[in-house]
């Protein structure tokens, strides 16, 4: 009976849905991630200012979407917004919306980092060469920050296309939801099916997140100079 | 334009730090071309605010600097193209960790200068195989020992052609047997006439190097003196003092 799983995978357009289903959490991720990107860097520049307003504003934020679970997040705004100010926010919007509001946060977090780990005197002794302030930031700063940001951002981005598997609990249909649907309605017919089914959507997430990280290990090595 | 003896002049210069600690009060003295001058005191004089002030990395509150007989301190120059004239070497080395110490040296003359690569490259080797680096051309600066690096820092500051070298306690985080290798170069700049201002540590080096020694203490010039007799007879007591500490007797 065990060849029974693996057949279920196979079965009429189980594994078309399948990829569907991982193209939507890749479609959501994605989306998060860029906002995350442009939003974290404009969020860890603001965090490096002297400003008490702003230092005191950007570390509540950063606590607050620290401390939540991201699941009770979701929660808030997909189940609670529509509540409190009767407005219809699709669970696919609300996940955007989550993940942007964590990632932004997280991001402007490492960003922040980057930017005050560059040494005063790297300013110092570009100034003393007669380097102007574009250009010191141009040849001296952001190349080092980036180098110092960009296998942390990757680990974020990995983090965050694995947590969208919560999604499935304000009902957004992805790649785990398909696999869940697909193995109840094989239950009776194939009940080692859960096996199969879920091995391959581990292996989808694999495929995803995999090649990232490799990216990111290769980048940290080729910069250690 | 009025043309003076003198390369660096600098009158009543007054710095402060925010909070109001006065660290410069009413500061005047000049360099003549080609001269060295050594700067010693007790930490907290002044001395290292002073380098700083003169290529405009600390703002002043009053008084003027003047570079070639023209004043750098009225706003009217750029500080980016005044700095061009001015090299600095800091304590802490400070090379680019991101670029190999060709690219280091380079980056002033190509980026600020618009020099040619051919033209700043070969002017790079040379002085790199002055300081007997050149094999450490491609070496990135963590590859290198403190002593390599800060050889390297005195080598970009160079590149770009200065008519005044600054040197802030260049030797204070060094291991005492780099110490040797890094005093060495500044000797033999010191040979080829360049117009020097030294804080340094190192009373040896200084006896050794300076045509004058200035000894500041609280903002103030102390003394200004020769070296033998700064160091052979200190006029003042807070000299001797200072002095003092640098001698050991059992």
């Amino acid at each position: 009976m065990q060849d029974l799983g693996i057949r279920v995978l196979l079965e009429g357009n189980n594994m078309i849905r399948l990829l569907d289903g991982l193209w939507v959490t890749v479609r959501i991720s994605l989306l998060a991630v860029v906002i995350s990107i442009v939003m974290g860097i404009l969020l860890g520049m603001v965090m490096t200012l002297k400003n008490p307003v702003t230092k005191a504003l950007t570390r509540i934020y950063l606590e607050f979407i620290r401390i939540m679970p991201q699941l009770v997040l979701l929660f808030l705004i997909y189940f609670g917004a529509a509540k409190a100010f009767n407005i219809h926010i699709s669970g696919e919007l609300s996940a955007v919306i989550v993940f942007t509001l964590w990632g932004t946060a997280e991001m402007g977090d490492l960003v922040r980092g980057a930017l005050i780990s560059i040494p005063k005197h790297q300013y110092d002794s570009s100034a003393a060469l007669g380097l102007t302030g574009i250009q010191i930031y141009r040849y001296i700063i952001i190349p080092q920050t980036l180098r110092r940001l960009i296998p942390l951002a990757i680990n974020l981005v990995t983090r965050m296309i694995k947590t969208t598997s919560l999604i499935v609990l304000i009902g957004v249909v992805e790649v785990l939801k398909v696999g869940q649907q697909i193995i109840e309605a094989s239950r009776y017919t194939a009940p080692s099916a859960a096996l199969w089914i879920y091995g391959t959507v581990f292996f989808l997430y694999f495929i995803v997140c995999f090649p990232i990280s490799k990216l990111s290990g290769k980048l940290e090595k080729r910069w250690q100079n | 334009m009025s043309k003076t003896d003198y390369l660096l002049e600098i009158k009543n210069l007054e710095k402060s730090f925010e909070g109001g600690t006065k660290v410069l009060k009413d500061f005047s003295f000049s360099v003549q071309t080609g001269e060295v001058v050594v700067i010693l005191g007790p930490s907290g004089c002044g001395k290292s605010t002073l380098l700083r002030c003169i290529n405009g990395l600390e703002p002043i509150q009053a008084g003027t600097i003047l570079l070639d007989g023209q004043s750098i301190t009225d706003g009217k120059t750029k500080w980016s193209q005044i700095r061009q004239k001015i090299g600095m070497v800091f304590q802490s080395y400070d090379l680019f960790p991101h670029m190999t110490v060709f690219e280091n040296i380079l980056l002033g003359p190509l980026k600020v200068q618009g020099r040619t690569r051919e033209e700043a490259g070969i002017a790079g080797e040379k002085l790199l195989e002055r300081v007997g680096l050149l094999e450490k051309k491609d070496a990135y600066p963590r590859q290198l020992s403190g002593g390599q690096k800060q050889r390297v820092a005195i080598v970009r500051a160079l590149m770009m052609e200065p008519e005044i070298m600054l040197f802030d306690e260049v030797t204070a985080a060094l291991d005492p047997e780099m110490v040797r290798e890094v005093l060495d170069v500044i000797l033999e700049l010191a040979r080829g006439g360049m117009t020097m201002l030294i804080v340094t540590h190192e009373m040896q080096f200084a006896r050794a190097i300076a045509d004058r020694i200035l000894f500041l203490d609280e903002g103030q010039i102390v003394e200004s003196a020769a070296p033998e007799d700064f160091f052979g007879h200190p006029e003042t007591e807070r000299a001797q003092r200072f002095l003092n500490i640098f001698q050991f007797e059992k």
